[in-house]
């Protein structure tokens, strides 16, 4: 059997209210202010796609140090950092894989997450059935919008990962079916930031209505599933009642049509199938039927059947618990800051040069991308980042430092501050001293903070991202912050709250 | 230990410029201004000087690196001009040189000058600097007054102090430091202020607002050593000679263990000691007259209080705010203003310590001048609370 072993899911903290951005913008195009309701995911400015799929790996993963079962990692994504430098290999550093993983990304279409699934369970079929080898998709993405688009209300941004392998499988993969069909719904040329979209009511009419029905069909004929026997219908479109307009074209029954958390989140893109994949089985029971379903360049679906294996595995957060974590954000010019939309005024000290020496970050790239420590065999004194002569009072020893993970390890605020100072794209700038569990200290910046979040004994976990942006040779640096640990938070508003 | 360099090393003459926004001075008219009041004061000429030490720690502003900008400003006779750069201690490096070149019989009269230029940027504050390629990969991009500003949070949560009640002693320590600096007619800010004015003005960095930050500022300061029996033979009077010279640079326990809690400034407390032990100094409080100590921020301050032993554990909010360290208290602290006041032009500030320990010493402090003072201590700290370089230096009447 070979089928999914593990999901998790990502959303950034921040959501945005559409009414404040229909507000805002209600001078120029009052036609949207219908479209005022609810909340969309927005990424913080130190969050991109690379940030958030590895926060979804994480969620899948969980703290487990060995992580040597993953022998393939997929990244799929329309808007990943780097066109050339391999996203997913980055990915694999933060998350401390070993080197000899096969990596790759992909990208190309809004189905290429489900491509990536097929592909990775391809994959695991090749390994064989007596291996605990798996393959780890993630999905992720953070995509641009003009102001004033209706994209910019129905989109969000967010990520997802799944383990697909044969060993522990909770949801086993029974078939599936991809079209590729040329069919220009959207497109964003190479280089340019913005998608451009076609009319509606031909997408719906010509596209989704004529090519969709025939992927799933195929897909349930070869898995002998009946559409009526299916319990969860996800199937990822911003545009309103698709999905259930979908579902009844081809047998599905309404009430199996999963939440596409429309108003909460917004239509993530690549990841959103997956992210909807995630939240349905957590919930799901043995036994149940699962189709997943994306538009894109064509057609994908893939059917699963829910097994008993379901209920041993828990994400660490799962989506339910990002989508808990949320604080509603009214500002319109923060949303277009971050989203490079808005250019605010950085004053001198935001010339500063953020150049980074490349020989520098490959020497310590495991200290800077997987937050490895070294811990001293004779002192158990955690030191970062790693060094050759340790501390020790008296006698400083050398040689004796073992690398020592701190990216799954919660910590303490030991003395802080937040400042107005320096240039900061989301002010006041927090940082401070961080004790680590189990030993190590860091300064380092908090990020996903608001003022009074932070004092000194608040308990942090560790969040992969940026740490600064080379504006002037379009590179972005990753590192890690600090974040609050927040169990539940609290519930985002309803929309007009 | 070593039998160190008490009584070893004269002052023979200090000079500083004004300090503050010195649009009208470049980094060479500035230390013009110094060398001219310190050769002055000395009373030598220039043939006499054996070597020099050139204090300046932003490279990107002011003269530039080496020891050629000193030589060339100066027109000094081609002797050799070392810069020495250590954060904010630089000045005091520069003398620790120059002193340990005149203790050692290598040189019979040294000068040492900082120099800093800081107001050639284009915005207020100190400038943004670059720690080298590996730092700015994974070290927030933090400037000064956060890192200091975590003493606070530090402090508050090791002695169970309300944030309030901080603030006010923090602010105090300001507004004392204002007052002293309205007597200094070469200090930057010369404005006495008052607490409401400090407990509402903007924050810069959590709890630190504007009147917790000293000045940023330009200026120079020099000073001229050499040894007593020289000083005397030259008809010198009230010699005030160097009682402990002591420099402590941390090694990563601060940041490499987890044991120190953030709340005060380790290589303060190692030097201090080190400086009271070659000081033959006991009891600091009782025979310290003044001291002239780092005042970057107000909390700086306050916590190395308890750093040099001036006041105990915990209680230096308490004697902050009964005025110990006020002009008319039991240990001036600032006599001159301070870092907050007469300014903090980065690699002279250890140099306008000394500058204002001698006018104290040999009475010659004007409106500011203290009763008879006859020990001081100057306390300069380079880096920040969790890895830093930090100097002290004691100085008396000879004999004293």
């Amino acid at each position: 059997m070979i089928g999914i072993v593990g999901y998790g899911g990502y959303l950034p903290r921040l959501r945005l209210s559409r009414r404040a951005v229909v507000e805002a913008n209600a001078w120029y195009a009052p036609g949207l202010l219908g479209k005022g309701r609810g909340t969309r995911a927005l990424a913080n400015w130190d969050e991109d796609s690379l940030t958030m799929a590895v926060a979804a790996a994480r969620d899948l993963l969980g703290p487990a140090d060995d992580r040597s079962r993953v022998r393939h990692v997929l990244l799929a994504s329309t808007t990943l950092p780097f066109a050339d430098r391999l996203n997913a290999g980055v990915a694999c550093e933060a998350l401390t894989l070993a080197d000899d993983v096969q990596a790759l990304d992909l990208g190309g279409s809004q189905r290429v997450a489900l491509s990536a699934v097929a592909q990775a369970l391809a994959l695991v079929k090749a390994e064989g059935a007596n291996t605990a080898a798996c393959a780890l998709v993630l999905a992720a993405d953070s995509r641009q919008t003009r102001p004033a688009s209706a994209q910019e209300l129905d989109y969000g941004d967010g990520a997802a990962a799944l383990l697909l392998g044969s060993q522990g499988v909770i949801a086993e993969y029974l078939g599936g079916c991809a079209l590729t069909v040329d069919f220009v719904d959207h497109y964003r040329q190479a280089g340019e930031d913005i998608d451009y979209h076609w009319e509606e009511r031909w997408v719906r009419d010509e596209g989704i209505g004529k090519l969709m029905p025939r992927a799933i069909g195929a897909a349930l004929a070869q898995a002998g599933v009946a559409a009526a026997q299916i319990d969860h219908f996800i199937f990822p479109s911003s545009f309103q009642k698709m999905d259930q307009q979908l579902a009844k074209a081809c047998g599905v029954r309404a009430e199996a049509v999963a939440d596409a958390l429309a108003d909460s989140v917004g239509d993530t893109g690549a990841p959103h199938a997956l992210l909807l994949l995630a939240r349905v089985l957590q919930g799901a029971q043995p036994g149940q039927h699962v189709l997943v379903a994306q538009f894109g360049s064509g057609a994908q679906a893939l059917v699963f059947r829910v097994t008993e294996a379901i209920a041993q595995f828990r994400p660490s957060v799962g989506v339910d618990g990002w989508l808990a974590r949320g604080a509603e954000e009214r500002n319109y010019t923060k949303f277009l800051s971050f989203k490079d939309q808005l250019r605010l005024e950085r004053g001198m000290r935001g010339e500063q040069d953020r150049k980074t020496a490349l020989s520098t970050a490959y020497r310590h790239k495991a200290a800077i991308l997987g937050l490895v420590a070294g811990r001293c065999s004779v002192t158990g004194q955690v030191h970062f980042p790693p060094s050759r002569i340790s501390y020790a009072q008296g006698k400083p020893l050398q040689d004796t430092q073992l690398p020592h993970k701190l990216a799954d390890r919660q910590g303490t605020v030991l003395s802080w501050s937040a400042e107005s100072l320096s240039f900061h794209r989301a002010p006041p700038h927090h940082y401070g001293q961080v004790d680590f569990d189990g030993g190590g200290r860091i300064l380092m910046e908090f990020t996903d903070v608001a003022k009074g979040d932070i004092a000194s004994g608040t308990r942090v976990e560790m969040h992969f991202r940026i740490k600064d942006l080379d504006e002037l040779r379009g590179y972005t640096r990753y590192f890690w912050k600090a974040v609050p640990v927040r169990s539940t938070g609290t519930p985002t508003p309803k929309a007009g709250d | 230990m070593a039998a160190g360099i008490k009584d070893k090393v004269a002052i023979l003459g200090v000079g500083c410029s004004k300090f503050g926004e010195r649009w009208d001075a470049s980094p060479e008219d500035l230390m013009v201004e110094a060398y001219n009041e310190a050769m002055a004061d000395a009373g030598i000429a220039p043939e006499q000087l054996d070597a020099a030490w050139f204090s300046t720690h932003m490279d990107d502003v002011g003269t530039g690196r080496g020891g050629t900008p000193m030589g060339i400003a100066l027109r000094l006779p081609n002797i050799g001009v070392t810069r020495v750069e250590n954060f904010c201690a630089g000045g005091s490096e520069a003398f620790r040189a120059a002193v340990y070149a005149v203790a050692a019989g290598a040189c019979d009269i040294a000068i040492a000058l900082g120099v800093e230029k800081l107001k050639d940027t284009g915005y207020g504050g100190l400038p943004v600097t670059t720690p080298g390629t590996l730092i700015p990969q994974w070290y927030p991009n933090a400037v000064a007054p956060a890192n200091f500003a975590q003493l606070a949070s530090a402090y508050q949560r090791r002695h169970g102090i309300d944030a309030a009640l901080l603030k006010r002693a923090i602010s105090r320590v300001s507004i004392k430091s204002h007052a002293n600096g309205a007597k200094n007619p070469k200090a930057h800010l010369q404005k006495p202020i008052t607490e409401e004015q400090c407990l509402k003005a903007p924050t810069i960095a959590e709890p630190l607002g504007l009147f917790d930050c000293c000045g940023v500022s330009d200026g120079a300061a020099a000073v001229i050593v050499t040894r007593p029996d020289i000083a005397r033979a030259m008809g010198k009077r009230d010699l005030v000679t160097f009682k402990a010279l002591q420099v402590s640079t941390s090694n990563g326990w601060e940041m490499h263990s987890n044991e120190w809690d953030g709340s005060y400034v380790h290589t303060a407390r190692i030097a201090a000691r080190r400086a009271y032990a070659e000081a033959g100094i006991t009891n600091p409080r009782a025979q310290i007259s003044m001291s002239e100590v780092h005042d970057c921020f107000s909390i700086t301050e306050l916590v190395t209080m308890e750093d040099l032993g001036l006041s105990a554990e915990g209680q230096a909010v308490r004697d902050v705010l009964d005025g110990v360290f006020d002009a008319d208290g039991a240990v001036p602290c600032q006599i001159d203003g301070g870092l907050k006041c007469f300014g903090h032009p980065i690699g002279a500030s250890g140099i306008r310590m000394l500058y204002e320990m001698v006018l104290q010493l040999q009475g010659r402090a004007g409106p500011r001048q203290l009763k008879n003072p006859t020990i001081g201590l100057t306390h300069n700290l380079g880096g920040q609370p969790s890895q830093n370089v930090c100097a002290i230096s004691i100085l008396g009447l000879e004999g004293a």
